[in-house]
């Protein structure tokens, strides 16, 4: 059986909501019934076979080509399966996601990964703003899986975050890790402005001393035997985070924000070795 | 059945069922990792009086462990789920979060998951940490040389208790000589710890006792210096006998470990006053665990 594949024909002005088209929902359906769904086209609805040409018929292991960036909701509720997208996907990729993969090759709009619950989510360009979040008014935003984004994220990245990790090679955003319950938020390039601001608990693991605010505590340099497990857990993954280069164990420690419950940490890197 | 000149008595040794656990302590180095191992399992050797059964399993490399540095595998066994928790949960707190520079890890992946630093995690009086690390789930508490890390708990599995064999010597030098080497052999074998003092037992004993209060006594068939008072399993040459009690996660585990630790004894031979192996049981009326020696050594 060969991957179900939706090809773009044309890109329609409109955003697309794409959220019928996830793995599970598509499982037993025939071809036909498949090209028969409709989907949100702005203020209209469309038959998919009027926005993609079908191919394949493998529904847990779905592509999308030629996706650009009003192709909003795709993998919402994913429960198993796979789904990769070619090119860039909109808003609210994989929201609410349980279980499955979903790799995307270019950029992401705002809310990927939000509210996602298990599964991994991989982002081969840049992530908009709020990845892993939680919608505006929620108060929980992603409570498990992996969020990897090759590139850098926008802010508020991991916004009300309340267990699993987001890895970001690249940059993030300003307010990265903002009112955090938990989770682990690891960021291999520069961090912006108001970092964990109003974080409660959680780890923000940083290779590059960010700036932070008045309400973060220096508590000294240490060597934390955590660190190597959670380095061993990202060798599977396609990623400068599964390198050996990458490991280290060696880090200073600012706890905060005190302006919340200050259970929270930010974790800087220290090239220097310990004793 | 004779080897090497040692007789090999056709019984058995009766084992029952048990629960166990294995943890796994790593340290700085595979010195502290051992003080820590050692510490956890001492008055552990028999659950007639010490609550559980416990032992050093082996040293384990730094690539064997799950955080890369020295660590020593030790297991658990109890008559029960809950004293078997109990007895974990105690031995934790008080020789591993204790010892310097230790962390503690889930040495069986499956079975029923007891808490190994669950509840530990509240000595670190709110500062505590958890972190959720593929499926797994640790605790960090701050200590004051640093941070103990521990996975919250560990898996409980159905095991086997008891297995034993006696080593009847001439002299009690050659009986301990024969049991030193047999130990040496036997702490090859994964699964299976002899919890006693060394890995060797001298007061073997017998169910029941004349006082009352007490449910286990000395094993006078097999007390050299009672051959001529008690019904006696011992001929006129014997003049020391050791034993050694072998848990195992399963009976295969325990057959094994008896196979090598007799013919450890049996190659030193009767040149060096072994005479014979017998073992210990119960007529086979307690224990559904029955090990024939004669079986385990064809």
């Amino acid at each position: 059986m060969s991957d179900l594949t939706f090809t773009l024909k044309h890109r329609p002005d409109q955003r697309v909501d794409m959220s019928p088209l996830v793995c599970q929902k598509l499982a037993n359906m025939e071809p036909a019934e498949i090209a028969a769904l409709t989907l949100q086209n702005g203020k209209s609805k469309s038959r998919v076979d009027e926005l993609f040409s079908i191919t394949g018929s493998d529904a847990q292991n779905m592509v999308i080509k030629n996706s650009f960036g009003k192709l909003d909701f795709i993998g919402r509720g994913l429960d198993g399966g796979s789904i990769k997208i070619e090119g860039d996907a909109g808003a609210y990729l994989g929201l609410g996601m349980k279980s499955g993969a979903i790799i995307v090759s270019g950029n992401v709009e705002i809310f990927a990964g939000c509210e996602m619950k298990n599964g991994y989510l991989e982002i081969a360009g840049n992530a908009g703003d709020f990845l892993g979040a939680a919608l505006p008014g929620n108060k929980m935003g992603m409570k498990g899986g992996t969020i990897l984004v090759r590139s850098n994220a926008g802010e508020r990245a991991g916004d009300h975050m309340r267990r699993g990790n987001i890895l970001i090679e690249g940059n993030a955003g300003d307010y990265c890790g903002s009112r955090m319950t938990a989770g682990t938020i690891a960021v291999m390039g520069q961090t912006g402005r108001y970092l964990g601001f109003a974080m409660r608990r959680g780890t923000l693991l940083l290779w590059n001393q960010p700036v932070l605010s008045a309400s973060f505590n220096d508590c000294g340099a240490h060597t934390l035997s955590f660190l190597p497990i959670l380095f061993s857990s990202f060798k599977k993954l396609n990623s400068r985070f599964a390198e050996a280069s990458a490991v280290f164990n060696r880090v200073q420690r600012y706890a905060g924000d005190m302006s919340e419950m200050g259970r929270g940490e930010v974790l800087v890197k220290i090239t220097q070795t310990g004793f | 059945m004779i080897i090497n000149g040692v007789a090999i008595d056709a019984t058995f040794a009766e084992a029952f069922p048990m629960k166990a656990t294995r943890a796994i302590i790593t340290a700085q180095n595979e010195k502290w990792a051992m003080i820590s191992a050692q510490t956890m399992t001492g008055f552990a050797t028999s659950v007639i009086a010490c609550g559980c059964e416990a032992g050093i399993e082996g040293a384990l490399a730094s690539s064997e462990t799950p955080d890369g540095r020295p660590g020593v595998s030790v297991m658990i066994f109890a008559m029960g789920g809950k004293g078997l928790a109990k007895q974990l949960e105690t031995r934790a707190g008080q020789c591993v979060l204790t010892s310097p520079t230790s962390a503690l890890f889930s040495g069986i992946d499956g079975g029923t998951r007891i808490p190994l630093g669950k509840n530990l995690r509240y000595f670190g009086d709110g500062f505590q940490v958890a972190k959720l690390i593929d499926g797994k789930r640790y605790w960090r508490i701050p200590v004051m040389d640093g941070e103990f890390l521990t996975e919250a708990t560990t898996g409980q599995v159905d095991a086997v208790g008891g297995g034993n064999f006696l080593v009847l010597a001439q002299s009690q030098p050659q009986a301990l000589t024969a049991c030193e080497a047999a130990i040496e052999a036997m702490r090859k074998i994964p699964n299976v710890i002899m919890p006693f003092p060394g890995g060797i037992v001298r007061s073997g004993s017998k169910v029941g006792s004349k006082y009352k209060a007490l449910n286990a006594s000395t094993n006078d068939a097999f007390c050299p210096t009672l051959k001529g008072m008690s019904k006696t399993e011992l001929s006129a040459d014997i003049e020391s006998v050791m034993e050694i009690v072998i848990d195992g996660l399963t009976k295969e585990d325990i057959d094994k470990a008896m196979r090598v630790g007799i013919q450890a004894v049996c190659d030193l031979g009767a040149e060096n006053g072994i005479k014979r192996i017998s073992a210990g049981n119960y007529g086979g009326k307690l224990g559904p665990f029955h090990f024939h020696l004669q079986e385990i050594m064809a």
